[in-house]
């Protein structure tokens, strides 16, 4: 080529006009020859928002399946004395006696008392008992307790008990203690049950202990070790902290996960397998078969999804002791099945159509030819993106469900489950939702970009662009 | 025209005779009895209260009665709110979450063509990292979690501010809706930013474009009259199902925000077994969302020639 | 919505991004690109401020629209309205039958209390009082009630005795189907008729003259008077009743009042407005002009909210909110709901649950406390001890303080043995898995969850969930398709009666079905004595024979723990009637033609 462009004033000799002869080579291809998916792979490789998300995914696939077995904690696992805990708490503890119930009001023995309010043994998180002298005039007393320094007497803090029997000037406090300070008062009630403004109060220093009992219980120490009243000894770890009932957060989002994927990609799997054998049969057989058969499909399409979803749940009903996993399955195969059909009958009429069909029918090719080498490698790309967005839509909608309580039944965990439990404690507990929310929008997202990925990978029309 | 959208009414009708079938035959299937109380009624008291809302007849002849009634637009009383009937119900409540519905997919829409045509514009600058940013937090954050945290939010803003700037929650005025309709519009709003996005990079580099440079179009009119008139399309077409979609999942926000819509009213109406609101509510919104998208499509053919109907 | 998937995947294709051309496109000429943006910047915000302006005007438009359709606007005021007189609450749902004849719901029954009176009412500190009564007295079968005769229905009509009549064999009828009619048992003849058995005119019920009512007792019964006060006991307009035609109580203007107050509108799903009564009786009682029910939610967060932003008066709280208001420094206080909570053994035949060392083993395996410290964390709530509530009046003290139930404490050791003891007399290697019944409520669920795992840990027990809706479970309750059913029972008059008789062989809401003769001859002793001496004991023999049958296992008595606008004072909690009640409420620092008076009292319900 080059001949032509650098010299324009050039006499042309007899030479040129002879034939160059063989050539030595074969001329070079100018890419290799790649199949179809792997080029898709290359693609996909070249996006760096898809590789991204494609590890992602691979990561969610490791956390569910083989996270399990490196935390070995059961997800159902109560650990009360270790409530709605948030993660890297502190978790040291003193062993200390077993709870007796406190029935006499007496000081315990070498315990310093004072006079007004006081305490009568040390506050533990397992009680905080409370003493105080007669005051003048009352005989009914109402104990409240604070996070905060008293200093309104309007705003005593939580109502704990009215103290209304004769005679007893004590009360026992068990509520929710933690390792922190309180600050507890004692008002006089008056003969209507109302609050005077004559009150005493105290501040308390909790401390945090577990009973000897508990501590083996939950396997905290050897079974050889000895333990003894004022050892220290670590509660157990939580990672991400502990839910509403004191189970496991990071064991819980586990199994969680196990059921949110599950529902998110094979419901979707069995719908578009569903619809692509539904939408290719009526795209082949064509005609009356597939006017019948889109028309059905038509209707399925037609009803409101969500209504229908939470319908058949009731319908289906979710017996003593199961999840609720399966009714949710069938339901969202059966409502969503027509959509990848109408796609995939749309696609395969179209194809049926193309030049390069009726070139290969020409050419004598053959029914299984026409199908494996044309319609599913050119459907093919259509489905895996399809499955891919169809993934996030399955995993929200199971999330959505459970939110409004109409998904999986208890114990079983799911994200969107978690989710909801957790919106109650948002403002005093965040982790509890901050955790599962979190792990449905990386899902969905990483689902949302693969599957943006892949659809430029898997688009045939692009090969050429390149 | 007129034979196409006539075909399409017909099968829009048969649809809804799908549904009211499918709902009246798996409603009574459900295990469970809409007549019991809280507290144990005797078998005279039991069998008053089936006479009076039929169920005492055979399934056969309660389904013809059903549709006999559906034919006339009467769906009977509810169960729960014994004085009531499903159709007061449905009238009562259902333009609160139409309305709610409405604005959500106005917000969806304009606020997707806006953010789409500035990333297409912006494309692979800060203003288009960013808005995708938004966006890819608006798909993939569940509404229930955005609902929860705007009312938190707007809790904060008034005791800020010392006085109530908008409600926190509620229905009745105008400040009422604006929080609820942003919340539901917003993962339709991410969505319809993406559409829009790639719609708009896609009629940049069409042909009529650089014919239209080369004509020597001032940029403005390049701009409106063939970008964004051509890549609005699709976002069209997903309007209806979007407004379908938003209609009837509105129930989260409206049960966040205390919203007498009738999503609210449906999930009530299940967990109560009231057999007559969920049919109701279901053949309605059935029949709302079959003629939505018929009339989407009949719109869409006016707005854009190229598609023929058949 | 991100839950539709059909849309989303249908247009897949449409999303495609034409990657490589379009790069080029702001990319090929700069300068054209800077053009572009700058131009179209201009067209983009033109485009925007429309969109925002027409958004503005859809909504004033819908706004206005959904105005003429219906009155959807609702009060927006703030929780205290000192110029008015008013406050603004919520209501915990739509109030789904106001006719009081058919009433069996609590948020009915919190605005019927407002809104109608019966013979008899509870006043500030839970004494019963004379409503539409002036006077009455039991004379042997006999109880005739005096009526005043200054009582006015809203329309200015005098409230007569024939209202009674009507309406208490308007419940009777069986074309009703009301399924609070059992309350009028007592009344001679009235479950016969109920039946149909014979006709209404056999029940004893008979308005003497306009405002003497005489009410024939099928026995004669000490408590009938509490009774009375119940909601199904009030009376209703014959005349207005007929010209509604079917519609009584849908409507704010299908209801005739009788009681401080009247509804003055009532937008359904959304918000009722109360307003002073002029025809009330005592009407000078009354110290608000106008009650707000502006919202009508449960959801806790969004009633924390409201109350936080002002916007309503009051609020319960959960325990997840405690923190909060501490650090608000609200005033909390907190209430005995009136409820009781329990585990209910399924009893019949062929049930596992029949052997009694199993639910003793189920029993001591478990702590109340625990439950209500460690899970419910709320201090409104007190253990379970008894089926007897501790708010209930005995011979002169509490009636637990009287009589004191015993417990079990939680001895993991004995419930073992007893669950071995269970297991060699069932001739079980094995015991199978147990099926607990319960509703799908958050806090069911949790509890369902917490048992479920308490019994798998001390007793190695298999327990399975079954969470049904309501009807469900209600269903499932009655057909016995359950071995242990979370339950509860709220008191219907103010007497241990109502929750005495819960376990006789004879009664429907014994879904366990639980047959003991003992326990039967002590419930009619209860019935039928007219000696309060008696009956406690009676009823004390009760408690002992369901805690050593363990015939339930008590969780907890539920209470609530609430917080108040400050400047609303003499709000009542009560277990019996509405829940909150404001007829003796008053705004501090508001007009007020009265002074002073002594109704400080707040906790009327305890």
């Amino acid at each position: 080529m080059s001949q032509y462009n650098d010299g324009v004033h050039r006499t042309l000799r007899d030479s040129d006009f002879e034939p160059l002869g063989e050539q030595s080579t074969t001329p070079l291809l100018v890419r290799p020859s790649r199949s179809y998916w792997q080029d898709a792979w290359i693609r996909l490789k070249a996006n760096r928002r898809a590789l991204v998300s494609l590890y992602l995914v691979i990561g969610l696939l490791l956390f569910t399946f083989i996270g399990p077995m490196i935390w070995r904690v059961d997800p159902a696992l109560q650990d009360v004395d270790q409530i709605s805990i948030a993660p890297g708490a502190d978790r040291s503890a003193l062993v200390a006696e077993a709870y007796e119930p406190w029935v006499n009001g007496q000081v315990e023995p070498d315990f310093a008392g004072g006079s007004g309010l006081r305490l009568a043994a040390e506050p533990t998180t397992l009680r905080v008992r409370l003493l105080w002298d007669p005051m003048p005039g009352a005989d009914n007393y109402r104990v409240y307790r604070n996070n905060y320094p008293i200093e309104d007497p309007q705003a005593l803090g939580i109502p704990l008990a009215d103290i209304t029997r004769d005679n007893v000037y004590w009360y026992e406090d068990r509520l929710d203690l933690r390792a922190r300070d309180y600050y507890y008062a004692v008002v006089v009630l008056d003969e209507l049950g109302q609050p005077t403004d004559q009150f005493e109060t105290v501040e308390v220093n909790v401390g945090r202990v577990i009973t000897a009992v508990e501590a083996r219980n939950r396997g905290l120490v050897g079974a050889g070790e000895s333990l003894a009243v004022g050892d220290e000894v670590m509660m157990p770890w939580h990672p991400l902290g502990t839910d509403y009932l004191g189970r496991d957060m990071l064991a819980r989002l586990m199994a969680g996960a196990r059921v949110s994927l599950f529902i998110g990609l094979l419901a979707p799997l069995l719908y578009v397998v569903i619809g692509v054998v539904y939408g290719a049969s009526a795209g082949f057989l064509g005609g009356k078969a597939d006017q019948v058969m889109m028309r059905f499909a038509d209707f399925v399409v037609a009803l409101p999804f969500l209504l229908f979803m939470i319908l058949f749940q009731v319908v289906f009903g979710i017996g003593p002791g199961e999840s609720g996993i399966v009714p949710m399955l069938i339901a969202l195969v059966v409502l969503l099945w027509p959509a990848t059909a109408r796609l995939v009958r749309g696609q395969i009429l179209q194809i049926r159509e193309e030049a390069y069909v009726s070139a290969a029918k020409l050419l004598g090719a053959s029914h299984h030819y026409l199908i494996l080498r044309h319609m599913i490698p050119n459907t093919l790309g259509v489905i895996l993106v399809t499955l891919t967005f169809a993934v996030p839509s399955a995993i929200f909608t199971e999330a959505f469900l459970s939110f409004i309580g109409m998904g999986v039944a208890p114990p079983t965990a799911s994200w969107g489950s978690m989710c909801n439990e957790g919106l109650k404690n948002m403002l005093t507990h965040p982790h509890e939702l901050v955790f599962p929310a979190a792990m449905i929008s990386i899902t969905v997202l990483a689902f949302n970009l693969l599957g943006d990925g892949l659809r430029d990978a898997l688009d045939a029309k692009m090969r050429s662009a390149e | 025209m007129w034979a196409y959208t006539l075909k399409r009414v017909l099968q829009g009708i048969i649809t809804v005779w799908f549904i009211a079938t499918a709902t009246f035959f798996g409603m009574h299937s459900v295990p469970g009895d809409p007549l019991s109380g809280e507290r144990a009624s005797t078998e005279a008291i039991r069998a008053n209260l089936e006479a009076r809302y039929g169920l005492d007849r055979p399934l056969g002849e309660q389904y013809v009665i059903f549709l006999g009634n559906m034919l006339r637009g009467d769906f009977g009383i509810s169960y729960t709110q014994q004085n009531r009937e499903v159709n007061d119900i449905i009238r009562e409540h259902f333009p609160v979450s139409a309305t709610l519905g409405i604005l959500a997919v106005m917000i969806a829409a304009l606020g997707g063509v806006l953010w789409g045509a500035l990333t297409a514009l912006y494309r692979n600058r800060l203003p288009d990292y960013i808005i995708m940013f938004l966006v890819i937090l608006g798909i993939s954050v569940p509404s229930f979690v955005f609902a929860a945290l705007g009312q938190l939010g707007l809790v904060g803003l008034n005791s800020a501010a010392g006085r109530t700037l908008l409600p926190v929650a509620g229905w009745g005025t105008v400040s009422h809706m604006l929080l609820p309709a942003l919340v539901l519009g917003l993962g339709t709003m991410a969505y319809m930013t993406r559409l829009m996005r790639s719609s708009m990079l896609e009629v940049m580099s069409a042909d009529y474009i650089r014919t239209a440079k080369a004509k020597g179009l001032p940029m403005s009119r390049i701009f409106t009259h063939h970008q964004l008139r051509n890549a609005v399309l699709p976002v069209i077409t997903v309007l209806g199902p979007a407004i379908a979609a938003i209609t009837t999942g509105g129930f989260v926000v409206e049960l966040v925000f205390a919203i007498p819509g009738l999503g609210r009213y449906f999930v009530q109406a299940v967990q109560q077994l009231d057999y007559t609101v969920i049919m109701g509510t279901t053949v309605f919104y059935g029949a709302f969302l079959v003629f939505m998208v018929i009339l989407v499509d009949l719109v869409y053919s006016w707005v854009d020639p190229r598609v023929r109907l058949q | 919505m991100q839950q539709e998937p059909n849309y989303r995947q249908s247009s897949a294709p449409i999303e495609s991004e034409p990657a490589v051309e379009a790069d080029k496109v702001p990319g090929d000429n700069s300068a054209q690109g800077q053009n572009l943006i700058s131009a179209a910047g201009k067209q983009l915000l033109t485009f925007a401020i429309v969109a925002v302006v027409g958004l503005l005007v859809t909504m004033f438009l819908l706004d206005a629209l959904a105005g003429l359709t219906s009155s959807q606007s609702t009060v927006s005021s703030s929780a205290i309205d000192y110029e008015n007189n008013e406050i603004t609450s919520h209501l915990r749902d739509e109030p789904p039958q106001m006719n009081s004849m058919r009433s069996t719901d609590s948020i009915s029954g919190q605005v019927l209390n407002h809104v109608m009176e019966g013979l008899l009412r509870y006043d500030e500190h839970g004494d019963l009082v004379g409503g539409v009564a002036e006077q009455w007295a039991l004379n042997g079968n006999v109880m005739t009630f005096h009526l005043r005769e200054n009582a006015r229905w809203s329309n200015g009509e005098a409230v007569t005795a024939h209202d009674f009549e009507f309406a208490w064999k308007n419940v009777l009828a069986p074309s009703t189907g009301s399924q609070y009619a059992f309350i009028l048992y007592p009344i001679l003849n009235a479950e016969a008729a109920n039946n149909g058995e014979v006709p209404l005119d056999d029940v004893g019920v008979q308005a003497v003259d306009d405002f003497t009512l005489e009410v024939t007792l099928e026995t004669p019964i000490a408590y009938f008077d509490r009774m009375v006060a119940f909601v199904t006991y009030m009376p209703a307009n014959e005349a207005f009743y007929e010209q509604t035609n079917g519609r009584y109580g849908a409507d704010a203007d299908e209801l005739l009042y009788n009681g401080p107050f009247m509804i003055e509108s009532w937008v359904h799903g959304a918000s009722m407005r109360l307003v002073k009564n002029p025809y009330y009786w005592d009407k000078e009682r009354i110290r608000l002009d106008a009650i707000n029910f502006a919202h009508m939610t449960s959801d806790p967060n969004t009633l924390l909210n409201l109350f936080k932003d002002e916007q309503i008066v009051m609020t319960n709280l959960g325990s997840q909110m405690l923190e909060e208001a501490m650090f608000q420094g609200w005033q909390i206080d907190r209430f005995m709901e009136g409820t009781v909570w329990y585990i209910e053994f399924n009893h019949r035949d062929g049930r596992l649950t029949t052997n009694k060392n199993l639910r003793m083993a189920l029993t001591l395996a478990q702590d109340p406390g625990e439950l209500v410290n460690r899970v419910i964390k709320l201090p409104g709530y007190l253990p379970g001890e008894s089926l007897f509530p501790v708010w209930l009046q005995g011979k002169e003290r509490p009636f637990r303080q009287e009589h004191p139930a015993p417990v079990y404490e939680r001895n993991i050791e004995l419930a073992r043995e007893y669950l071995q003891k269970a297991l060699d007399e069932m001739e079980l290697e094995e015991l199978p898995p147990l099926a607990l019944l319960t509703g799908d409520s958050p806090n069911a669920r949790m509890q369902a969850e917490y048992y479920q795992e308490v019994f798998q840990r001390n007793l190695g027990i298999d327990v399975v969930i079954d969470a049904q809706i309501f009807r469900q479970r209600l269903d499932k309750m009655t057909s016995g398709e359950f071995d242990l059913v979370m339950a509860g029972w709220g008191p219907d008059y103010n007497d241990p009666l109502t929750f005495a008789d819960l376990f006789a062989s004879w009664n429907l809401n014994n879904r366990g079905r639980y047959s003991n003769p003992e326990l039967d001859a002590q419930i009619r002793i209860a019935q039928s004595s007219l000696d309060t001496g008696e009956r406690m004991q009676a009823f004390a023999e009760i408690q002992r024979i369901i805690h050593e049958d363990v015939v339930i296992m008590p969780n907890y008595e539920r209470g609530y723990v609430y917080v108040t606008h400050p400047e609303l004072k003499g709000m009542l909690r009560r277990v019996i009637g509405a829940e909150t009640d404001f007829t003796y409420a008053w705004i501090d620092g508001a007009r007020d033609d009265r002074s002073g008076g002594d109704n400080d009292n707040q906790q009327g319900g305890e």
